[in-house]
């Protein structure tokens, strides 16, 4: 019995969470990831980007609630996504006609590009803010728990109680399709098949007759569609604040980093690595150890690695090893 | 004169700019942009050694400020006895164990060769040495943020005087640059930007909840200063006098005498912080003008022709025979050192020290967007970046407000568009630095001043 409360512990307070913050990491790291494939840039606008397309998603919510129109228990926010998708989209190539797309033209190095994306994140920030305001927005609604922590004891006679909320089911099986449909559009596809090409290597794609305006068009289509679901998902969840999204930012970056740059699957998988540790190393271990050591050896003190407050640290020094021993991440993305 | 005169007109229309706030807005506005366009002319000038000499990309300028900061504190609060008889000694231990983990790691490096094995002793070496320290720790920690936790609650200082930190700052932001760049600057240029900016968070975390050496986010206030108090000046004889003085056109005006004493009064007030800002600014165009004369001196010296030799081409001067690690090295320490003397400038002007206000797009992304405005390579540029960009952060808001007003002149107050307008004005500075980004990088790409070099 005290084996599987402790497993039921670690089931509620490590891996659900942890698999809810990977999968949102693991969307904005394929976008990321997609980026400097590419085009070829180290995205700084990437968590600006995401609350912009959140954003769209809420207004749409928003103008949904106000028709009465509803889906019943599950939130609004996703009938009002494809609408957010199309107004992100629609920003994006804005974007990229008039900022990247003269840089690009002029084969300009990284950097340059990264400055540039400077100033687009300073812009959309802006923009957000001025349209939405910079306060914390819940917009979250239909039925919140699928499990209630209180009636799954009372159900199996346990101590230890698994709440199992909706917005946690929803983000794990929305990035499962999204993600599954990715890799069959990259693999199997002939445009995602010149996009791997042209990501591999330039001057080879464009000799093969891979039109390089298409490729740049349907590459922002796919980043503007995980940028939007990746950031409505984290603010169902959590809520939407533009700074916190900025923030989000950096664990991004380093989740495409450790996956590997330019991989798609490592990226992926680069999110739920950052989730993984940043919770496994901060949790306080202490009631799991009191399930299942006898009573004689229960600990004194909490049994954490590290205080909570250093949860991003975590993923940041994660990142900073991998980049000093491994560059090219766990998964081989491009050598650097 | 001739060839300078786009740098005079550029800093005589800064000037003008500024004296115009003191006019239309008040005299305490403007010494106050004035003060931090200074210190923020600091900052751009140690990233303009990083970027514009050696092309080294530092995103990482928010963990030097930082640093800077916490110098500040260290040096000039007072040491809290209680604290230090209450857990001084386990922190004292926990530093030995620090030097000794890193001393036994330095002897396996030397000493074995390259091997798995190494690699996995070495990672179980750290493993257990933060667990160890973790616990020796925790018990000082604990006793150290017992003492008198509303006021104090951290081990303080070595309570001399504030100036000092500004040196001691400059050392402790060099150090961790020393640590970042032997990790780091090996790696390519987004990489590194990115390194960098993730290592500054870390540095922000370990400032924010280490509470027993910073205080943390209950923030040090009340630091000393190298200025006088204002309630001092306003009881002393020779600075009233002064102020009779300067105003005695206006004063004589006033025929009854206990309206002009009030008068007087009034304007005491106003001058003591105007006196106080104008001791800060002169000691802020100290360093500025001392950091000018060196980094001017450096950039003509062999040792920046060699910087430029590497950055324009890193292989050609390897070839030569320049030790380029070496010197990316010194001088990504020494662009962060200044930044650090930055950090340390600003709370000391600031009388406070607030960990929670560190945050990257403030202290490390305007700052680039000072360098890449004003003319990377170029100190001047630097500078003038940093009056520009400043100014513009600070009056943005005006400046939107009457923008609005102007365009909506028409739209009664009640519209809600115009009521949303207004008040998200605060935002427009974001919209504004952006779009000034954007417009630069394109249209003059090496900034407002660009670099030039001439062979004297």
């Amino acid at each position: 019995m005290d084996f599987l409360n402790a497993i039921i512990l670690l089931l509620n307070y490590i891996f659900i969470p942890a698999l809810t913050y990977g999968s949102q990491l693991a969307l904005g790291a394929i976008f990321v990831t997609l980026i400097y494939g590419i085009l070829r840039f180290a995205n700084f606008a990437t968590g600006d980007m995401m609350s912009f397309g959140t954003m769209a998603t809420i207004l749409f919510t928003w103008y949904f609630q106000s028709l009465g129109v509803s889906l019943g228990v599950l939130p609004t926010a996703l009938l009002a996504i494809p609408f957010g998708i199309i107004l992100m989209i629609l920003y994006m190539l804005l974007i990229d006609k008039f900022v990247f797309k003269y840089y690009r033209h002029q084969k300009s190095p990284p950097v340059q590009f990264a400055m540039v994306s400077i100033g687009v994140m300073f812009v959309t920030q802006a923009v957000v803010r001025i349209i939405i305001g910079p306060s914390d927005r819940r917009f979250f609604d239909g039925e919140k728990f699928i499990i209630k922590a209180r009636e799954f004891k009372e159900m199996t006679g346990l101590n230890e109680g698994l709440a199992l909320k909706s917005t946690q089911v929803i983000t794990i099986f929305v990035t499962i399709v999204l993600v599954s449909l990715l890799f069959w559009f990259l693999n199997r596809t002939k445009t995602g098949k010149s996009m791997k090409a042209y990501s591999d290597n330039e001057d080879l794609a464009l000799l093969s007759g891979i039109d390089p305006k298409k490729i740049v068009l349907v590459t922002w289509v796919i980043a503007g569609i995980l940028a939007t679901i990746g950031g409505v998902l984290y603010g169902l969840d959590k809520s939407f604040k533009p700074f916190t999204y900025f923030n989000n930012m950096l664990p991004i970056f380093a989740a495409a980093i450790v996956g590997g740059i330019g991989n798609p699957f490592g990226a992926f998988l680069g999110g739920y690595v950052i989730a993984f540790s940043e919770i496994l190393l901060t949790y306080a271990y202490k009631k799991f150890f009191m399930y299942i050591l006898p009573e004689s050896m229960e600990p004194n003190s909490l049994v954490q690695l590290l205080s909570t407050d250093y949860k991003f640290a975590v993923s940041f020094s994660i990142l900073v090893i991998v980049l000093i021993y491994r560059p090219s991440g766990i998964f081989k993305g491009k050598v650097l | 004169m001739r060839k300078n005169l786009n740098v005079i007109a550029a800093y005589s229309i800064m000037m003008v700019l500024i004296l115009m706030v003191g006019i239309f807005q008040s005299w305490n506005i403007a010494l106050s942009i004035f003060n931090l366009c200074l210190i923020s002319a600091v900052m751009t000038m140690g990233a303009n050694i990083q970027w514009g000499y050696a092309g080294l990309i530092n995103f990482g300028i928010m963990g030097y400020t930082a640093l800077g900061g916490l110098a500040a504190v260290l040096i000039s609060v007072d040491p809290v006895q209680e604290a230090w008889r209450a857990g001084g000694f386990d922190i004292l231990m926990c530093l030995w164990l620090i030097i000794v983990m890193v001393l036994v790691i330095r002897f396996i490096l030397k000493n074995f060769e390259k091997s798995k094995l190494r690699t996995y002793s070495i990672a179980a070496l750290i493993i257990t040495g933060i667990i160890i320290i973790r616990v020796t720790a925790e018990p000082g920690i604990e006793k150290i943020e017992a003492v008198n936790p509303a006021t104090t609650g951290f081990l303080g200082g070595f309570g001399l005087p504030i100036i000092f930190s500004w040196i001691v700052g400059a050392l402790f932001a060099g150090g961790l640059a020393f640590i970042v760049g032997k990790v780091a600057l090996g790696l390519r240029a987004d990489y590194l930007a990115i390194a960098t900016l993730l290592i500054s968070e870390i540095v922000i975390a370990i400032i924010k909840h280490e509470d027993w050496l910073t205080r943390g986010v209950k923030n040090v206030i009340g630091l000393k200063r190298p200025a006088p108090y204002e309630v001092d000046l306003q009881t002393t004889d020779w600075f009233i006098k002064l102020v009779e003085k300067f105003n005695s056109g206006k004063l004589s005006v006033i025929e009854n005498l206990a309206d002009r004493q009030a008068a007087l009064n009034q304007l005491v007030i106003e001058g003591s912080s105007i006196f106080v800002k104008l001791c800060y600014s002169g000691l802020f165009l100290v360093v500025v003008i001392i950091l000018l004369i060196l980094t001017q001196k450096a950039l003509y010296s062999p040792w920046g022709r060699m910087m430029r030799a590497i950055r324009d081409n890193e292989e050609a001067a390897n070839a030569m025979g320049k030790n380029v690690v070496k010197q990316h090295l010194l001088i990504f320490i020494l662009g962060s050192a200044i930044v650090g003397i930055a950090g340390a400038m600003l709370v000391t002007q600031d009388g406070l020290f607030t960990p929670g206000s560190y945050r990257p797009m403030r202290y490390t992304f305007l700052i680039w967007v000072m360098v890449i405005v004003g003319g990377s390579g170029n100190n001047f540029g630097a500078i003038l970046g940093g009056f520009v960009v400043w100014f513009l952060w600070i009056e943005a808001a005006p400046i939107s407000m009457f923008l609005i007003n102007f365009f909506t002149a028409g739209i009664p107050e009640t519209n809600a568009i115009k009521a949303h307008l207004i008040e998200s004005v605060p935002y427009f500075r974001f919209l504004l630095m952006g779009l000034g980004l954007l417009f630069i990088m394109r249209y003059r790409p090496k900034g407002i001043l660009p670099e030039k070099i001439e062979i004297k």
